[in-house]
């Protein structure tokens, strides 16, 4: 498979491996050990698990799995509120597949759908649109989620919907961007990181500019990524020569998808579409500011939150969960307590054991209990 | 198409009886007799499973619910070491349910029981109202003999023993979720939906010590093993390199974010074998239409704990879970 197989060459994968072993016993490197880097992305998460690559790196690298999962950081009050919309029974609610398993205070919305809940999975909004399009009598919901990848897909959906005069589809919008909750983090005193994987998907849409704050200000490494193996096996040894070489830059690994300015198209109907929120509620992070975006005023009549009566307020998460440790990199996910025990991908009671590309539920899947 | 006695009858005389022809049908007595000497002459113990089957749609690139529900029956069967005999066959049909489709879907039941020599011998149909029922159930019952000496259990499995799968992974998980969900993929994308009897029967005679065979239906190869390392105590090592899987079936898979070994197939079957005895028993496969892909893909470990590791691409290993309830994409 083209543009595939390339980058899951197990010869060359060794002959990284090598290569960053040989790194890591220069004497500039040896005296920075451990190297700690973070992949931002959760789908990074998933192919380092997915594919063992922890065993194929030397001693003296630690990889720190990011907040990068937009399923993982979903705050329970979003998904009552879906609950909310899904048991009306005007409601036709559409989401990703991901989405399908959070749970919120009283369920996930696989739970609502077993119940009686109209609710269905799509692929893409364009999808949610056509059922709206199908579906002229009921009110047709999409649950839109997502960082900056996922954002531009909804964004021209509404457009064409207005374009359309399609008047039943509405949007619950939960879409939220990637540098605030990078600043956050950064900012956190007990954050140790050295240097970024940055997301390879959400760069694809915003580009390269948006990081250079963490190289220039934070004085960090960032290296964008694609997510098969060579990509993220290259990207570290592009971050090892940053360090080896006291830089810090902003480099482009994902060239073949990544640009240095981004999709401006992308980029221009999100701007026409979404609008920054004064703050954002983040599953095992609180509340952030200016994190998320909503709706614009000149699209309000799409907007699902108009049909909930009151949306859900914010609950106090466990006491007990140390996600937020885990993704500033203080622990790891074996360290907690609950890791397995209280805490399992069927039953999560922490944010990273949401979804298979959360740090704990990958390091549970793929690495087990034990 | 209407409930009533009458009508019911027609149904039952111009598309069941038409179709399937055979002596046992056609006597309209309220049983199937079947004689006990071609029993006893075949084996010394009787096999006896049933299954339903529920799938959207009903008809797919490769096979539809008819084919399904005659290859499904015939499969379990034959993995136990059985030569499937005789079927009973019950039809829950919603009212409203084209005529032409269920024609079709019967036919492909008659074709799939000719080519798996199996005889469909009793039967029943019920007719419910629209919305009481979603569009057509089918219950497939089935008898089969066990030559004598044939012993296939998945405790039997050994350390240093071999896993075999018997063609390509996934395909037809692949292709039903392509026909459900209009992925809009191209290339061809085909349900395997086949009978495993004929395939089996030569594993059979080869005479190599089987260990355990089943066929890898929902949740895929990826359960089948886990179910041969919960039953045997033994951890097993699925090398993901040698794994046959087609083409546009990863494209489904890179695409979605799945796994094929999650997928369930319809004519494929993953067996255990002595070590020794591996590759010659591959070979043999590879000479029957329904294992032409035959591969060794793993082996059974020393190690005492119910486990399923892969060996990845890279050279690391992980382990291999067993799906969360149903497949669900991934966005990103």
């Amino acid at each position: 498979m083209k543009y595939v197989d390339e980058f899951r060459n197990p010869v060359e994968a060794r002959r990284l491996g090598e290569h960053l072993a040989r790194r890591m016993a220069l004497p500039e490197l040896q005296s920075r050990r451990p190297v700690r880097i973070m992949e931002v992305c959760g789908g990074h998460t998933h192919t380092i698990f997915r594919y063992g690559l922890e065993a194929l790196l030397p001693e003296g690298i630690e990889l720190i799995h990011g907040p990068g999962c937009p399923v993982c950081v979903l705050p329970p009050e979003r998904i009552d509120d879906c609950l909310t919309l899904a048991e009306q029974h005007d409601v036709i609610l559409t989401t990703f597949g991901d989405a399908m398993r959070v749970p919120g205070s009283r369920g996930s919305l696989l739970q609502a759908r077993a119940r009686g809940a109209d609710i269905r999975t799509v692929y893409s909004p364009l999808d949610a649109l056509q059922v709206a399009r199908d579906n002229p009598d009921r009110k047709v919901v999409f649950f839109a989620l997502g960082f900056e990848t996922t954002m531009p897909g909804t964004a021209i959906t509404l457009q064409q919907a207005v374009e359309e005069g399609i008047a039943n589809f509405y949007l619950f919008c939960h879409h939220v961007t990637i540098v605030p909750i990078l600043k956050a983090l950064l900012d956190d005193p007990f954050m140790q990181v050295d240097a970024f994987i940055g997301p390879g998907h959400v760069s694809m849409v915003i580009g390269m500019t948006p990081y250079t704050f963490i190289a220039d200000q934070y004085r960090k490494p960032v290296v964008v990524a694609g997510f098969e193996p060579l990509d993220i096996l290259q990207s570290i040894v592009m971050v090892l020569e940053q360090l080896r070489e006291g830089r810090t830059e902003v480099e482009n690994q994902y060239i073949r998808v990544v640009s240095r300015d981004g999709n401006r198209q992308a980029l221009q109907a999100v701007a026409d579409v979404f609008a920054l929120r004064a703050r954002s509620s983040w599953r095992g992070l609180g509340e952030i500011e200016r994190s998320g975006v909503g709706l614009k005023p000149a699209y309000a009549a799409f907007d699902a939150e108009r049909l909930l009566v009151a949306p859900s307020v914010r609950r106090a998460e466990p006491v007990d969960c140390r996600c937020s440790e885990v993704l500033k990199g203080q622990l790891h996910p074996r360290q907690c307590p609950l890791f397995g025990r209280a805490c399992t991908p069927e039953h999560p009671r922490g944010a990273l054991m949401v979804s298979s590309e959360g740090a704990c539920a990958a390091c549970h899947q793929y690495q087990g209990r034990g | 198409m209407v409930l009533g006695g009458l009508a019911m009858r027609r149904l039952i005389e111009e598309v069941f009886l038409a179709t399937f022809d055979t002596p046992e049908l056609a006597s309209m007595e309220d049983q199937a007799r079947l004689p006990l000497g071609d029993v006893i002459a075949s084996g010394d113990r009787l096999a006896f499973t049933t299954d339903s089957y529920v799938i959207d749609p009903l008809e797919f690139p490769g096979g539809n619910i008819g084919a399904l529900a005659v290859n499904g029956t015939v499969n379990d069967l034959a993995v136990g070491g059985a030569s499937p005999l005789y079927l009973s066959c019950g039809f829950i049909i919603e009212e409203g349910l084209p005529l032409e489709q269920l024609r079709r879907i019967v036919e492909a039941m008659r074709d799939a029981a000719e080519q798996a020599e199996v005889r469909i011998v009793t039967g029943d149909t019920k007719v419910v109202p629209h919305g009481k029922g979603d569009k057509l159930f089918i219950n497939t019952s089935g008898i089969g003999v066990i030559a004598p000496g044939v012993e296939l259990a998945a405790h039997r499995c050994r350390p240093g023993d071999r896993v075999i799968v018997s063609g390509t992974v996934g395909d037809h998980g692949a292709a039903v979720l392509q026909a459900r969900e209009d992925l809009a993929l191209e290339g061809g994308l085909l349900s395997d939906c086949r009978s495993l009897s004929g395939l089996v029967r030569d594993m059979l005679s080869t005479g190599a010590d089987i260990r355990a065979m089943r066929d890898a239906t929902r949740g895929g190869v990826a359960a089948v093993v886990h179910e041969f390392s919960s039953a045997s105590g033994r951890a097993i090592r699925l090398f993901e390199d040698r794994l046959p899987v087609r083409p546009e079936v990863r494209g489904v898979c890179e695409i979605l974010g799945l796994d094929a070994l999650h997928f369930a197939n319809e004519g494929k079957l993953v067996a255990v074998v002595a070590a020794a005895q591996a590759n010659w028993l591959v070979a043999r496969m590879r000479q029957h239409p329904a294992g032409r892909d035959a591969c060794v893909i793993g082996e059974v470990l020393p190690d005492v704990s119910v486990q399923v590791r892969l060996r990845t691409l890279m050279g690391g290993e992980r382990l291999l879970d067993l799906p969360v309830g149903e497949l669900l994409p991934r966005i990103c």
